[in-house]
């Protein structure tokens, strides 16, 4: 198996559906942004966050200071409950901080507590479920983010076809999601997120609805677009293998209130494959990290 | 052949097998066990006066002023049904304060108030088509509300996580999502329209099926009375299968509709 062609090798050895999922010779590779080495960089200084639930204030976030470099890809992992999802939501705009500042690019995206629809304009968001709009078809869903930025429909369409290409959904434009199964359906998720080329990928645990044979393949794709598009990723996952195998750090949460446990760096070669996993220096990083979530029982 | 094209055939194959049972029965009914045909006319008798009155041109006077009436008024109700069901939906607070008196509303037998619509509205068609409108948006109104409420929660965080106008929200999310939940409110609204129309036209007027109905009743009709309420099944089921058509087309995406390359 050679480590640059992953996605093949991961295709050949992963049953998959008749006619589904990736046909053979399909690239997932993107082409490279004209501005690839100037992604943004991501930066949270004290941040808290407190929700007032019905049965009293639940923090869900103390101190967190945490700053991700340009085309940095950060996965942060913690057990349910820990605020992951509360940090991507905070990240990505959607939700304000009770206090702190986030900053894109030096910019706060908080103006008070309404947030700064420009900054955001850099964000890609894939959530945990694949959201695509049952009305549209994969096409039109994949062309959303365009068609709300004005460009028009000839020229959105192509570029879904593109991207459709592009995440291995070539014949699929136009179906609709419920047609497509939940892996295709995450493909084509993220192939929105892609579609108006952000600089910042926010994922929150995109693959955790899928099968493991689909889930290693998507690992190996979501690696190719990160080296392509030169983005920098913050990917929420459970998974520790999963946040070691793709990340270029670890951060590691712990819960009540959320706080950074530990960052640590994964120093492991580029482009990674499945052997990888098999590496001691993986291993060994995946077991510190498992005994110091268990140190939290 | 397979199981799954066989019971999408059933229900062709059904109910055929299950007029004729009942048209059998019927007229067994009438010509051995010999019930009076005032009482119960024999299907053959009704088969008649129907191909007697589709031919007489009062007949179609009287379904085109109850196709009117139901027409105008579950147009009004899918109007009316749906900006209250999407204020209501928006505007917790309005619903709150004004849900007892919706209550109160959808409890009370609304056929009762006939007598006062004919009073203020006079015995032609617009007291029918006021019963109708009250009948129909109710279902409509409720249905919306629902919907206004459903919108995907994942869905507003796309929208939101885009950077979505007001508007933009409107058109590709709050509006498609909403459809499904119209029809809904609108196939039980179309049914409840011809009831609306019907029941207005007995109690008052000289026009319409309604009205047909009891004049055949009063002059010892039975074999007219049935072709009527015949006909009435007819108009009934053809608008209802309009709707569903409509439903079709403008929201083929939807599970309530089967996909052409499932059926
Ligand atoms: N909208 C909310 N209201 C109240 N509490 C919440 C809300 N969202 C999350 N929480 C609480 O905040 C904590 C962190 O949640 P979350 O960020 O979803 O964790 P994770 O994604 O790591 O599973 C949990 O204890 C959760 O119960
Ligand atoms: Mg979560």
């Amino acid at each position: 198996m050679t480590p640059d062609t992953p996605l093949r090798d991961a295709a050949a050895s992963a049953p998959m559906a008749p006619g589904a999922e990736i046909g053979a010779g399909t690239l997932p590779v993107p082409a490279p942004r004209p501005d690839a080495n100037q992604s943004a960089e991501l930066q949270l200084v004290d941040v808290n966050k407190i929700y007032q639930a019905r049965t009293g204030p639940v923090e869900a976030l103390k101190n967190i200071n945490l700053t991700i470099g340009r085309g940095e890809f950060v996965s942060l992992v913690g057990r349910s409950g820990c605020g992951k999802t509360t940090l991507l939501r905070i990240l990505s705009g959607l939700l304000p901080p009770t206090s702190g500042s986030v900053t894109a690019n030096g910019e706060s995206i908080w103006r008070g507590t309404r947030r700064d629809d420009q900054a955001l304009k850099q964000f890609g968001f894939v959530f945990q479920e694949a959201n695509l709009f049952p009305w549209f078809t994969i096409a039109e869903n994949i062309a959303l983010p365009l068609k709300l930025r004005g460009v028009a429909k000839k020229q959105r369409l192509a570029r879904a076809e593109e991207l459709c290409a592009q995440v291995g959904l070539t014949g699929f434009e136009g179906s609709y999601p419920r047609e497509l199964s939940g892996g295709m359906r995450q493909r084509a998720a993220i192939a929105r997120a892609l579609s108006y080329n952000p600089s910042i990928l926010l994922m929150d645990e995109p693959f955790g609805a899928l099968d493991a044979l689909t889930r290693d393949r998507m690992n190996l794709e979501l690696q190719s677009i990160h080296a392509a598009a030169g983005a920098t990723v913050v990917f929420v996952t459970h998974s520790i293998p999963e946040a070691v195998f793709l990340a270029d750090r670890v951060v590691l949460l712990s819960p009540r209130p959320g706080r950074i446990r530990s960052v640590t760096s994964v120093p492991l070669a580029r482009p990674r494959s499945l052997e990888t996993e098999s590496t001691p220096q993986f291993q060994d990083i995946v077991r510190e990290l498992r005994r110091q979530l268990d140190e939290e029982d | 052949m397979d199981r799954e094209k066989l019971g999408r055939l059933l229900p062709w194959i059904s109910t055929p097998i299950m007029l004729i049972l009942f048209l059998g029965i019927w007229q067994f009914a009438v010509s051995v066990v010999g019930v009076s045909k005032f009482i119960l006319p024999s299907p053959l008798a009704v088969g008649d006066r129907l191909v007697e009155m589709v031919g007489e041109r009062s007949t179609w006077e009287h379904v085109r002023v109850t196709t009117t009436e139901v027409v105008l008024g579950f147009g009004i109700a899918v109007v009316v049904g749906t900006l209250l069901g999407a204020i209501l939906g928006k505007i917790v607070w309005l619903e709150r304060a004004v849900q007892p008196a919706l209550v109160a509303f959808q409890v009370v037998p609304k056929v009762a108030f006939v007598p006062i619509f004919v009073i203020w509205f006079g015995f032609g068609m617009t007291s029918k088509i006021v019963l109708t409108v009250i009948l129909a948006f109710f279902p409509i109104m409720l249905n919306v509300l629902l919907g206004v409420r459903s919108v995907d929660r994942g869905h507003r965080d796309v929208m939101r996580s885009l950077g979505s106008s007001r508007w933009a929200t409107f058109r590709d999310l709050e509006l498609p999502s909403t459809l499904p939940y119209i029809f809904a409110g609108a196939e039980v609204g179309i049914v409840f329209a011809v009831i609306g129309a019907i029941v207005g036209e007995y109690l008052g007027g000289s026009q319409g099926l309604g009205y047909l109905v009891v004049a055949r009743l009063n002059s010892i009709d039975a074999a007219g009375l049935f072709a009527v309420i015949v006909l009435l099944a007819l108009l009934g089921s053809l608008l209802f299968a309009i709707v569903t058509t409509l439903k079709r087309f403008v929201i083929p995406w939807h599970e309530s509709v089967q996909s052409p390359a499932a059926a």
